[in-house]
């Protein structure tokens, strides 16, 4: 191999092992605080109908290109992924909030980041909305 | 080759940095204006079945078709099936092979894992009850494809209409079979 073509991939490979470094750190890591992922991961529903919310969960996901992969009434959760071009997998949860309502938390992976913009759940919690045909309160 | 290993070697590396640092894609999570049409070639209601029957006779057509089933929770309708299969086209095996009689290297698409997401849901009427006899069944299908050099060459969700017509085709047969115990 001639010397800029090896320079080259030295460079890739040290901008590879600085960018993205594996390390066990990843495992407790999170960008934000528990309070602000929550505060745009979750939102209320007027429902007490679990097993519904649960099923119009799932539905929305198949709007949205998602196949299943797992899904269990008694816990609450329902575990997708999206693949096109890219993988994103996404969980989420339904429990009762109250007596009155059902709390849909979704917490989204994107190759092999966590996403934590606010957008795309606004996105996902547009799109559950209407399936639903519920308003999504936000809660704190 | 020592030629082609420099570009590719630079190229894949970079693909893994595009890959690992990117960022979710705007669109990921919006309903997209075709999410309609796409709904109505994966769903089929069938009518005359309870909603386990249905899913005891889906559950034959994807063994029927090869699949294994790695989930499954009948309280919420869902089964979750794959198969790992061959990917080769004796297109791409052709263009590899001109490849090396000019001396180069093309990985060709080697395998395919298909994954199958298949979800029944009671049919409610327009008085807002639901029909216990009545069910909307819908399934997705997506595949991730590697090829010879173990590289993920494909990363996509299957929507060409002729595989889901044939699915519910099957499947009419099947949901015949369990309705008459056969």
């Amino acid at each position: 191999m001639n010397s800029p073509a090896r320079d080259f991939v030295v460079a890739c490979c040290l901008i590879a092992i600085a960018g993205c470094a594996p390390s066990t750190k990843a495992v407790m890591e999170t960008s934000q605080s528990a309070v602000a992922l929550r505060s745009f991961q979750q939102r209320a529903f007027d429902t007490t109908d679990r097993e519904k919310t649960l099923r119009t969960v799932i539905a929305t996901l198949q709007d949205l290109s998602f196949v299943v992969d797992k899904a269990d009434l008694d816990l609450g959760t329902i575990s997708a992924t999206k693949l096109s071009g890219y993988l994103l997998r996404i969980t989420v949860t339904v429990r009762p909030r109250g007596t009155t309502q059902m709390l849909v938390r979704a917490n989204a992976q994107y190759m092999d980041k966590s996403v934590e913009d606010p957008k795309p759940y606004q996105d996902f919690f547009v799109a559950l909305e209407k399936s639903m045909f519920l308003t999504a309160h936000e809660v704190d | 080759m020592p030629r082609t290993w420099t570009v590719t070697a630079p190229v894949a590396l970079g693909m893994l940095l595009l890959g690992g640092c990117g960022t979710i894609p705007k669109d990921a999570l919006v309903l997209s204006p075709d999410s309609l049409e796409r709904r109505q070639l994966q769903t089929r209601r069938i009518d005359g079945i309870g909603e386990k029957d249905l899913l005891n006779a889906a559950a034959g057509v994807l063994q029927d078709l090869g699949f294994n089933i790695d989930e499954s929770e009948t309280k919420l309708g869902v089964i979750v099936a794959s198969k790992d299969r061959s990917a080769v086209t004796a297109t791409q095996v052709a263009g590899a092979v001109a490849m090396a009689l000019l001396g180069a290297y093309m990985p060709v698409d080697k395998t395919q894992k298909i994954r199958v997401s298949l979800v029944t849901r009671p049919f409610v009427g327009s008085d807002g009850s639901v029909r216990p006899d009545s069910q909307y069944l819908r399934i997705t299908i997506q595949r991730i494809v590697r090829n010879t050099a173990d590289q993920v060459t494909r990363i996509e969700s299957i929507e060409e209409p002729l595989i889901y017509q044939e699915f519910f085709e099957k499947l009419s047969k099947s949901v015949f079979l369990e309705v008459q115990q056969i």
